[in-house]
């Protein structure tokens, strides 16, 4: 053979085993070196993960009252890829399923569609879970449909049905409290998204915190608040997937940890209370007509604050309108949600309490008096007090023009004259400097901020208005914002306005604004005075103000919650109060002032007096200011109570708001001696503290104890003897149809708190046992349910 | 005692040799890689039988009984003197010629290739893997014809040469089998250069095949879904059901086996199905993900060390005949296994081309040990 042949064949046994070298070579890259990321890829590719949704934790009140549960509803799901695999995509089923749950074929397709793009329908109705989760088409079914579904498994197959938790308003003494507890709403994309790159840029975010897509998080009040401790952990399986997905085993499995409980400040019974006066109190307005005309008060909301004046514990609070938080269970229904966002329904979901903005009228008057005593001026006075008063050329009456003759500080708090007042700002502006200020000191400006006026108390609720003090500083903010829009107008005038006469006013206004807007003229200081003009306050700041006057001048941070609770019962936080703040008031003036506004009730001439008539007073001295708000654009007075008690030992502050309302002392102070009569167990004019609507007489300092399976103990729960066991047995034979299996109900305050109780169970396990906790009570709800406003 | 007699020694030792002649590494490496084949398929088909509710093992027995009959087939060539073999050579490529129309007119399609003849009992015959052993002997015969004086081919026997293995590559070409085609055109080439034909004739080749490549692409012979995946190797991150998919999977599959594998059966990709086809083009990513970089990179050596014996058996053949046998042997493998592996690392184009041994079929483990045969012959035969 040829030198040719052997040294090609040389050559090719080199190429042979290079080809043998490069396949090791890669071999080893994939393998070795890049042996992680194919490693992730592979997981990937082979696990899907099912989310177990964790109890979330229960809202109670002081005592340990459920004021939110959890409640199981029957809950129809549907398996995507059990349908897949049907020969024509489920849609023979899922056409039985939609006539048997009386809706449209499309509208379950819809529900089955994974949110995004081609989705037909935005969250929550689209899917926006895990492609290998069960989607749930349809809530509250009725017991028979279940059975059917759970029965007629060639029926409906890839269809479930089951139990799973939802909330439970458990409206103990039937509390609302909606505007305190809120409501749930389902996670959003943006929301998720935020997070997504908040991860991505290295942000560490505790698994409690961690959003979920799916998951229920807290909108408003506390669920909002405390929607971290109160959400939980979901459980996660791991399940291993081939590549048709279908499932091949578990590959592990974390237990959901159910959320921690929220313990308030609120008492149940007293908060009942509280919405039961605010309701009459709005109900007294409406039959009241404005003095002089036969027009009735619209007495179009209100609210009222019960706080504890040692610590700034909100007791209730409640806000009216209000609704039924039990809309957003389930997911709220587009006909429910503009119902209730309609003008007609006046914002129910706006809580007047911490959110509404009035002008505090004559309960301002602390904040003057405060201001004139820390100034020089004295208790004795005395003090003129004409029916009118003409400052730089413009008068001013007094309120409904009385005139008592000259009068002492205490009668002229208790008689609320206005016309002092005048006098006392007068004399504040012009030391001031008047229109040429230097240096002003704005005694009363800086005693409003002092008591909280003019920003946020800090409640633990969420969107909290501040208000404002209409003073010098407001004033300027106000001019350098709208400085250039007046002057534009004052030269362009409202040509939109067809009003011709309103036009040419209005142009006239800002022109003097455009010129002389940023000039605290002595009437701004004259209305900063007595609470009217620019000045609006929340009632929760009046609460918080006249409790630091109370409680000899500490503000506190008002707060409704006092402690989270694990779900076993171990304590994870308590709450302390907070003080926030200190009044420049001495003791003495403090003093002074618990005693004059105590006159508001005791003395005849008093505002409150015939409100407070039998009340008594020799044991629970009530302070009280009385405040009628002279609201601008033609809106009817601002009824205002804001009170404190005892006089001399103060423990409670509450303040009652009607908004278009009438007078303080008409319609609201009848409404806060009730609250006041059944805090401390007053009949007629008996004192008798055990019965009182607070256990004990007054607030609880301990926290509830919580039993280590999650159950609230409390005064007066149920016990087993109490509770309507319904007939079980018999009939709930395994193999029976089941309709027979009757439907157990428990007394109205059962709470029902059991993790293990609240989660998804399987049906049948229940079926079998002849047992469905479903509450007689529970309200079902119709699929076109229109608004349901609340009222006691 | 013997030594005595030289003749009757001579007798005796080819009568007691053929035993003991026989290159028992080779055979030692092939069927060590058919074993290891057999668990792969066994590791790869054991869940879907179990899921179809058939026999779990049935892959398995098929494969071993495959392997049978491939040993044997080997025993029986290697037995058989290849010198006379030449005599049955013209034979052998007929019949083969005849295997290739009769699939064209008769044959069943698998994954796009008219490439298969279905027989009674669920087998399958594959006749474009006989061919290759058919070009093999008659080029061999061809290019190695007594010559006055010369050591080289003249041009007329590559002429020859060539025109023997073009018609089995046309028709296989239309099948379309692109896979094999390479696999031979690589064998003709191996084999034309150690005949020790003139450079020309290489170069030549090489030129003819990239316009033959060129006219093919151009004119729309090649359809789109085979140029698909030839290509789809270049783009490793194609998602989904493309034609990217397959190879994605094989390669998370190996990638993820790390340095010693998840054990045999304990595959997630393998049971899960992820990678389509993994009995047969795919088995070496059940080897990669189960058996890990020790039990892939040995099934390269030991592929390795059959390609080193058959190179020192060509070298040492006793005549050019028996050196281009197993010159083609040695190309054949090579470039086979080279081509398989390679598209399951993904640095090769998806050909559909076995895995010799290892990959499950009839067809391709009986040529793997002819073709163990042809070396054996050829090894016997030069220590006479």
């Amino acid at each position: 053979m040829s030198e040719r042949s052997n040294l090609r064949l040389a050559v090719l046994g080199v190429l042979l085993l290079s080809l043998v070298l490069t396949l090791v070579g890669r071999l080893f890259f994939l393998q070795v070196v890049s042996a992680e990321v194919y490693t992730a890829k592979a997981s990937a590719n082979q696990f899907r993960y099912v989310v177990t949704p964790a109890t979330r934790g229960l809202i109670l009140d002081q005592l340990g009252r459920p004021l939110v549960a959890n409640r199981t509803s029957l809950v129809v799901s549907v398996d995507r890829t059990s349908l897949a695999d049907q020969k024509d995509k489920g849609a023979a089923v899922l056409h039985r399923l939609a006539k048997a749950l009386g809706v449209s074929d499309t509208s379950i397709k819809f529900r089955l569609e994974t949110c995004g793009k081609d989705a037909h329908e935005k969250p929550p109705i689209c899917w926006n879970g895990s492609p290998y989760q069960p989607v749930p088409v349809a809530k509250d079914i009725t017991q028979d449909l279940a059975l059917t579904i759970m029965e007629k498994r060639s029926d409906y197959p890839g269809v479930s049905a089951g139990l799973e938790a939802v909330r439970e308003y458990e409206s103990p003494f039937g509390v609302n409290a909606a505007h305190l507890l809120g409501y749930l709403g389902p996670v959003n994309d943006t929301e998720l998204q935020v997070q997504k790159d908040a991860l991505a840029a290295g942000q560490k975010i505790p698994p409690e915190s961690l959003l979920r897509s799916r998951d229920l998080i807290g909108r408003a009040g506390l669920e909002s608040q405390y929607d971290d401790t109160l959400r939980g952990v979901p459980g996660v399986k791991k399940l291993s997937v081939d590549l048709s997905m279908a499932v091949t085993g578990t590959a592990g499995e974390t237990q959901p940890t159910p959320g921690n409980y929220l313990v308030t400040n609120i008492d149940a019974r007293l908060q009942a209370v509280a919405e039961k006066q605010l309701y009459e109190a709005i109900l007294r307005g409406r039959s009241r007509t404005e003095r002089g005309t036969s027009t009735h008060y619209k007495a179009d909301s209100g609210a009222v604050v019960v706080m504890d004046v040692t610590n700034g514990h909100v007791l209730a609070m409640a806000s009216w309108p209000s609704y039924d938080p039990s809309v957003w269970v389930g997911g709220i229904s587009k006909t429910e949600y503009s119902a209730l966002t309609a003008t007609a329904a006046n914002t129910p979901l706006l809580s007047r309490a911490t959110q509404g903005q009035f002008v505090p009228a004559s309960t301002f008057k602390i904040v003057s008096a405060s201001a004139a005593l820390q100034n020089g001026y004295t208790q004795a006075g005395p003090y003129p007090c004409p029916g009118s008063l003409t400052i730089a050329g413009r008068k001013f009456n007094n309120f409904e023009g009385e005139a008592p003759g000259p009068v002492s500080l205490t009668k002229g708090l208790a008689v609320s004259c206005d016309t002092m007042w005048y006098q006392i700002a007068a004399d504040f502006w012009v030391k001031d400097g008047g229109l040429k200020p230097t240096a002003p000191k704005d005694a009363i400006e800086n005693m409003a901020k002092s008591y909280g006026y003019g920003k946020k108390t800090g409640i633990d609720l969420p969107s909290e208005s501040s208000g404002r003090v209409g003073g010098r500083a407001f004033k300027k903010a106000r001019y350098d914002a709208l400085h250039d829009a007046w002057c534009r107008r004052a030269v362009n005038g409202y040509p939109e306005y067809t009003d011709k006469a309103r036009a040419a006013r209005d142009k006239a206004i800002a022109s003097d604004n455009c010129k002389y807007g940023d000039i605290y003229q002595v009437g701004d200081e004259v209305n900063l005075a007595i609470g009217q003009g620019d000045t609006a306050v929340t009632p929760l700041q009046v609460a918080t103000a006249y409790s630091a006057l109370a409680n000899g001048g500490t503000i506190w941070q008002p707060q409704v919650a006092r402690g989270i609770v694990s779900s076993s019962g171990k304590l994870v936080t308590a709450i302390k109060p907070l003080k926030t703040g200190k009044l420049p008031v001495s003791a003495a003036n403090l003093a002074f002032l618990r005693n004059a506004f105590s006159q508001v009730t005791s003395e005849t001439y008093g505002t409150g007096y015939n409100a407070f008539k039998g009340f008594p007073l020799a044991q629970i001295p009530v302070a009280a200011k009385t405040g009628t708000g002279q609201a601008s654009n033609n809106q009817q007075s601002t009824s205002w109570f804001s009170t404190f008690a005892p006089a001399n030992k103060p423990k409670y502050a509450v303040v009652m708001m009607v908004s278009q309302g009438g007078t303080g002392a008409g319609t609201s102070a009848p409404s806060v001696r009730k609250i006041y009569e059944a805090i401390y167990g007053i009949t007629g004019s008996t004192v008798d503290p055990t019965k009182s609507v607070l256990l004990g007489g007054s607030p609880v300092t301990k926290l509830p104890t919580i039993k280590a399976d999650g159950t609230p103990i409390y005064p007066g729960m149920p016990t087993a003897a109490t509770r309507v066991t319904g007939a079980v047995g018999a009939t709930g034979a395994p193999g029976a149809t089941g309709k027979a299996g009757a439907q157990v109900t428990s007394d109205a305050a059962t709470p029902n708190p059991s993790p293990s109780s609240t989660g998804f169970i399987a049906l049948p396990v229940l079926l079998a046992g002849g047992l469905v906790g479903r509450r007689r009570r529970h309200r079902r709800r119709p699929s076109d349910a229109v608004i349901r406003l609340w009222s006691p | 005692m013997t030594l005595t007699y030289p003749t009757a020694g001579t007798q005796r030792r080819r009568s007691q040799s053929w035993l003991a002649k026989i290159d028992w590494s080779l055979v030692v490496a092939a069927l060590a890689l058919s074993i290891i084949g057999a668990l792969l398929v066994w590791s790869a088909t054991k869940g879907t039988q179990i899921e179809k509710g058939l026999d779990p093992d049935g892959f398995f027995k098929k494969h071993l009984l495959n392997i049978v009959i491939g040993v044997g087939l080997c025993i029986l060539i290697s037995r058989f003197d290849y010198r006379l073999l030449r005599a049955y050579t013209p034979f052998l490529w007929g019949a083969s010629i005849l295997g290739l129309l009769f699939v064209l007119v008769k044959g069943s399609t698998i994954n796009g290739a008219k490439a298969w003849i279905s027989l009674p009992a669920g087998f399958t015959l594959q006749p474009s893997e006989f061919a290759k052993i058919a070009i093999i002997l008659g080029m061999a015969m061809l290019l190695s014809e007594k010559r006055d004086a010369e050591n080289e081919p003249r041009d007329i026997d590559v002429a020859y040469a060539l025109g023997v293995a073009g018609v089995p590559i046309a028709l296989i070409m239309l099948q379309p089998d692109l896979g094999t085609v390479m696999v031979i055109a690589c064998m003709v080439f191996g084999i034309v250069a150690v005949s020790g034909a003139k450079a020309r004739w290489l170069t030549g080749i090489l030129v003819g095949g990239v316009v033959v490549a060129y006219v093919a692409i151009q004119t729309g012979l090649l359809k789109d879904y085979q140029l698909a995946r030839l290509t789809a190797f270049t783009n490793p991150d194609a998602n989904g059901r493309t034609s990217g998919f397959n190879t994605q999977q094989a390669r998370i599959a190996i990638g993820s086996g790390g340095l010693f594998g998840t054990g045999l059966f304990h595959g997630p990709q393998t049971q899960g199905h992820f990678v389509p086809e993994n009995q047969t083009d795919f088995v070496y990513s059940v080897a990669g993900e189960e058996l890990g970089f020790v039990g892939a990179a040995g099934i390269v050596l030991l592929l390795g060390f059959i390609l080193w014996r058959a190179v020192r058996i060509a070298l040492r053949a006793s005549d050019l005949f028996g050196r281009l046998v197993a010159t083609g042997v040695a190309v054949w493998i090579a470039f086979q296994a080279f081509e398989n592996i390679g598209m399951n690392l993904g640095i090769t184009p998806v050909t559909g081309v076995p895995l010799p041994f290892v990959s499950y079929g009839g067809t391709s483990m009986f040529a793997s040990w002819l073709a163990i045969g042809l070396l054996l012959n050829v090894h016997m035969r030069a220590q006479e």
